[in-house]
C-alpha cells in the first residue's frame, strides 16, 4: 500500500491545487475498496495452468502475478464480484465468504 | 465446450492472455460498482491507447468513480468536461497540440488525443459536438461506453436503451411494456458522417477490443468506437455475469462486433450459430416483466437487423435460431 497524498479525513479544499487539479496519478490507489467485499477468490494451485484469464476479466484490476507464475487477489482491491471465477477456464476459482 | 462460446476469439484469449501489456493506466481504487464491466472496459482500452494520450471524459459513471477528490484513478493527462462539449475539447486539444509542433514547442509525434463518454454524453446530449468534431475531421478517437441508460443518476432512460427494457423512467405496468422505442443506431450515425474508422467493441472479446483501440489511435483523421459495457447494477445482473452478458449479446446478434474502415464493413466476430435472444435476456432483471409477444418481437427485430448488417458485410449467414419456440418465457424460467 503506498501513500501518495495526505489521509482523506485531513485534506480539505484550502490545500486544493488552482482549478481543483490533481497532481499525483493513479493517487486513488491509496483507496481501500477492498474493504467492500463479502465473498473473496480462493485459487487451487493444483489445477491451475497460469493461463492469466482471471488477470485479464478483473474489472479493478485487483489481480496480481505472484513470482511463481500463479495469479492472486490483492485483498487491498478485490471487491469480490465473482467474474474470475465464473470465466476460469479449469474452474480452479472458487468464491469463499469472507470471514470476521 | 459450451462455456467457451462460438466464437473463435476466445480460444484465442486463453492462451495468449499473458502476452497482453502489464502496465496499468487505469488504476485499483476506483468506486465502481462490483463487477462493472465499463471499468473493465477502460482498463483495456486504456491499455491499448497507451503511454502518450490526453483525454478528455464526458460526466459520466467512469468520470465518477474514477475521480473523487483528492484522489484519480488515471495515468493519462485527464481533463473532465460536461455533458455537451468532451469532443468539442478534444477537437481544441487536437488544434493546440498541431499549433504547438507547428511553432516548434513541442517535438514530434504529437501525443494521440481521445475523448470519451457514456451513452448519454455521446448519442444523446453531446451529439451534436460530436458530429461538429467528426464533421470537420480533426486526428482524434471518439469511445462511447454504452451501459443503455443514465446509471449513475439512478437509471433513467437514455436513446441507447434497448426496447422492452425497465428504467426508472420507463417503468413497465398494466399500460407500458418499459422502454418503448427501439435502441439509437448510433454507430450508423457515425458511420454518415464519412470518417475512416468506426467500430463496435466488447470487453469480453479482450483481443478484439485492443486491436480496434489500436487501429484508431494509428488511423490519422477521427476514429468512433462504440463499446458495450454491462451494467450489473442497471441491467439487474448477477454481478459475475458482466463477462459473460457482454458474449451472449454477441452470440445472440443483439450487438454483433465490426468495423468499418472508409465505409466498407467487416464483420470481425462471426459466430456459426446465433442463439436465441432469450439466452442474453434472461439473466437481466430489468426484462423480467416481458411475456412471449414481445420477445417475440425483440427477436424478429434483432434477426432483421442482423440480416442487414450481414448484407452490409458480405458476410455468410449463420445458423439463425428458430423463431417459434413456445418452450419458455422468462417468467416461467426463473
Amino acid at each position: 500500500m503506498i501513500k501518495y497524498t495526505k489521509p482523506l479525513e485531513e485534506t480539505t479544499w484550502r490545500e486544493m491545487e488552482t482549478g481543483g487539479v490533481l497532481t499525483i496519478p493513479g493517487s486513488a490507489r491509496e483507496y481501500r475498496v477492498g474493504d467492500w467485499r463479502s465473498q473473496h477468490p480462493v485459487w487451487t494451485k493444483s489445477r491451475c495452468i497460469r493461463c492469466g484469464v482471471c488477470w485479464t476479466v478483473c474489472p479493478e484490476p485487483a489481480i496480481v502475478e505472484e513470482p511463481g507464475g500463479y495469479f492472486d487477489m490483492d485483498p487491498n482491491y478485490c471487491k469480490g464480484c465473482g467474474i474470475c471465477a465464473r470465466e476460469c477456464v479449469t474452474g480452479c476459482i472458487t468464491m469463499v465468504p469472507e470471514e470476521e | 465446450m459450451d462455456k467457451f462460446g462460438f466464437a473463435q476469439s476466445q480460444k484465442f484469449d486463453t492462451y495468449a492472455s499473458r502476452l497482453l501489456p502489464r502496465e496499468e493506466y487505469f488504476t485499483s481504487g476506483h468506486r465502481s460498482c462490483q463487477g462493472c464491466g465499463e471499468a473493465l472496459a477502460v482498463r483495456w482500452v486504456c491499455k491499448a491507447i497507451g503511454k502518450d494520450a490526453i483525454i478528455a471524459h464526458a460526466t459520466g459513471c467512469m468520470e465518477i468513480v474514477s475521480s473523487g477528490m483528492p484522489q484519480t484513478s488515471w495515468m493519462h493527462p485527464w481533463i473532465h468536461v460536461a455533458f455537451e462539449n468532451t469532443a468539442a475539447v478534444a477537437a481544441g486539444i487536437e488544434t493546440g497540440l498541431k499549433i504547438l509542433a507547428r511553432k516548434g514547442k513541442i517535438p514530434e509525434p504529437l501525443p494521440a488525443v481521445v475523448a470519451m463518454g457514456g451513452d448519454g454524453g455521446t448519442s444523446d446530449i453531446g451529439l451534436q459536438a460530436l458530429s461538429g468534431a467528426l464533421e470537420r475531421g480533426h486526428n482524434f478517437t471518439y469511445v462511447c461506453w454504452d451501459n443503455e441508460a443514465y446509471m449513475n443518476t439512478g437509471i433513467q432512460r437514455s436513446s441507447s436503451t434497448p426496447y422492452g427494457a425497465m428504467t426508472t423512467t420507463s417503468p413497465p405496468g398494466k399500460r407500458s411494456i418499459g422502454q418503448a422505442t427501439w435502441k439509437k443506431n448510433m454507430v450508423a450515425i457515425a458511420v454518415a458522417h464519412g470518417i475512416p474508422y468506426v467500430a463496435t467493441a466488447s470487453p469480453s472479446y479482450v483481443f478484439d477490443l485492443y486491436f480496434k483501440v489500436r487501429k484508431a489511435i494509428e488511423t490519422p483523421g477521427p476514429a468512433y468506437i462504440h463499446v458495450l459495457s454491462v451494467c450489473p447494477t442497471g441491467w439487474r445482473s448477477a454481478t459475475d455475469l458482466s463477462v459473460r452478458l457482454g458474449r451472449l449479446a454477441v452470440e445472440t446478434g443483439v450487438f454483433p462486433l465490426y468495423e468499418v474502415v472508409n465505409g466498407r464493413y467487416r464483420l470481425t466476430v462471426q459466430p456459426p450459430k446465433l442463439r436465441p435472444v432469450i439466452d442474453y435476456l434472461k439473466p437481466q432483471g430489468r426484462f423480467r416483466h416481458l411475456r412471449k409477444p414481445e420477445l417475440d418481437l425483440i427477436q424478429r427485430q434483432t434477426l432483421a437487423a442482423y440480416e442487414l448488417l450481414l448484407a452490409k458485410c458480405q458476410a455468410p449467414y449463420p445458423e439463425f435460431p428458430v423463431l417459434s419456440h413456445e418452450e419458455e418465457t422468462i417468467a416461467e424460467g426463473a
